[in-house]
């Protein structure tokens, strides 16, 4: 066992945990943000830089700190580590840094990206005040393409995540599609379209923190938050059945896997529950989808019994937050102007 | 009895004198107050011969703009609808064909675009939401009607006419700051490609 302090909150956790992990047992705003580590998925993490925390004494015998900001999903906590997140300016800084990194590439087409209002570059952005970027020159440009019969892809937007890769290698029983070339011009490819079919692959849409992999069957049919989101189940021989339905009026426009707070599914589910099983006589309907009230998804959603009351305990954590976190946003990190 | 103010008048019964009882004196005078009027600067106008010209900020019927080349700029984003306090705004996406670049700037376009003019409040939020500078408010007026259902405007009537000397003016919304302030490389993304 080691005891880790992350901004000030101590944790007993198991050696070999890592910094995120411990941080995710806290809970609460001290968790850094990821795009790239999935919980779900083995060996994800390391790529995106997002989840830089400052290590301010490495452990109880050496209480050095370490000299760099160090990714937050793959450091493992030693045993008296003092981890600096949100109370270190720098570190909100970095972050705020490699978010413009992020977005040096990316086309910046939410308007007309499926994924807008549940994408996590988006909340990304919009946390560490950029919403726009300095990016004067020509981005790199790809078709987009039909890479599975029901996904689309628009590799301009990917953030090279890695996240769909690892979803083929662990879930699907083959993977054809992955990450070619290297640097500036890298890109998730197939080589030949509409190859990606195996069962489970699907999830690649789920996992992908952008809008770079999107379900066809549901490309352009609305903004998501224009839609309502039911959990509902059936039983299914091949997953676990456990779904989120998306309703416009009295239709399914799409199916989704149900996501936790941190945007991770809850479990996997196959092709056939997300792509065609689109009617509500498919699913039984288990109520109304709890969606955080920060959430642009949630405008116009009336919650009822139990979505209600976390709805309730929701308003009242970010009112605490609000009140005892004021140091953290006082750097500058949250100011649009600052760019 | 006390009165509460000093408002109240005692009414009195009194006689009235020669000249009050002829009534001609107050006539007259009433006459001339009435003639006085003729010669005054008239405070209305012929409306629909001659019209009054709007405040610079008035905000009526809306207009969705195209862009240089005559696309239409609206990309069917719904931060309008999302924006609307009233829930006016209704709209159906489509994906643009090879072939359409001419007639829609973006790869999604708005297939059907509703404006329900009577739930409409003129605040111009969707104006302030749209990120493609498509939807703005213009200083028309929108006509009265006998039935409800005329109200809701598609995009036969918010779509401005392809005719480069039918477009709509917006460069009162448009002021020369705003210009300025778009011109800024930070938003060169709308820019035409």
């Amino acid at each position: 066992m080691a005891k880790v302090t992350i901004d000030g909150k101590s944790i007993e956790v198991p050696d070999g945990t890592t910094i995120l992990n411990a941080a995710r047992m806290i809970g609460g705003d001290i968790v850094p943000p990821a795009m790239c580590y999935y919980s779900k998925l083995k060996t994800s993490g390391g790529y995106c830089r997002t989840c830089l925390v400052k290590v301010a004494q490495g452990s109880a015998k050496d209480p050095r700190p370490m000299p760099k900001p160090v990714p937050s999903c793959r450091q493992t906590v030693m045993d008296g580590m003092v981890v600096e997140n949100i109370t270190s300016p720098e570190i909100v800084e970095a972050r705020a840094g490699v978010v413009e990194f992020l977005l040096l590439n990316h086309p910046l087409d939410c308007p007309i990206c499926d994924q807008a209002g549940e994408c996590h570059l988006q909340d990304l952005g919009y946390e560490h005040g950029k919403m726009k970027t300095r990016y004067e020159f020509k981005r790199r440009e790809f078709e987009k393409i039909d890479i599975g019969d029901k996904i689309k892809l628009h590799m301009t937007r990917c953030i090279l995540c890695y996240r769909c890769v690892k979803v083929a290698d662990q879930l699907c029983s083959c993977r054809n599609h992955g990450v070619m070339n290297r640097g500036d011009v890298a890109e998730i490819s197939t080589y030949i379209e509409n190859v990606v079919d195996k069962d489970m692959s699907g999830n690649m849409i789920d996992v992908c923190p952008v809008g770079a992999l999107t379900d066809k069957t549901f490309r352009f049919k609305s903004r998501v938050w224009f839609t309502k989101p039911v959990d509902a189940h059936r039983t299914c021989d091949k997953c676990c059945g456990k779904v989120r339905l998306w309703y416009k009026g009295e239709e399914v426009l799409r199916v989704t896997a149900r996501k936790d707070k941190y945007g991770e599914v809850e479990d996997w589910i196959c092709n056939s529950c997300r792509f065609d099983h689109k009617k509500t006589s498919d699913w039984v309907i288990e109520g109304a989808s709890h969606i955080d009230h920060h959430s642009v998804i949630s405008a116009n959603h009336y919650e009822t019994g139990k979505a209600l009351e976390n709805l309730k305990s929701d308003i009242e954590r970010h009112q605490k937050q609000l009140k005892e976190n004021k140091f953290a946003l006082g750097q500058g990190a949250m100011n649009p102007n600052n760019v | 009895m006390q009165s509460l103010t000093n408002r109240s008048k005692v009414v009195s019964n009194k006689k009235m004198t020669f000249m009050e009882r002829i009534y001609l004196p107050a006539i007259f005078g009433g006459m001339m107050i009435t003639l006085g009027h003729f010669f005054r600067k008239k405070t209305t106008v012929q409306y629909p011969e001659v019209k009054r010209p709007f405040a610079p900020v008035y905000r009526g019927m809306h207009v969705l703009k195209r862009d240089e080349n005559g696309a239409e700029r609206c990309t069917a984003c719904g931060l309008c609808a999302v924006a609307c306090p009233a829930e006016a705004i209704t709209m159906v996406a489509a994906e643009r064909k090879p072939g359409e670049e001419k007639l829609y700037r973006e790869e999604k376009y708005a297939s059907t675009y509703e404006i329900n003019m009577l739930r409409c409040i003129f605040c111009g939020d969707c104006e302030d939401a749209c990120p493609k500078e498509s939807i703005f408010l213009t200083d028309r007026i929108v006509p009265s009607d006998s039935f409800r259902d005329k109200f809701v405007y598609g995009k036969d009537l918010l779509v401005e006419p392809m005719e480069e000397n039918k477009r709509i003016d917006i460069s009162k919304r448009q002021t020369k700051e705003v210009l300025e302030f778009k011109k800024h490389k930070e938003f060169q993304h709308n820019r035409l490609k």
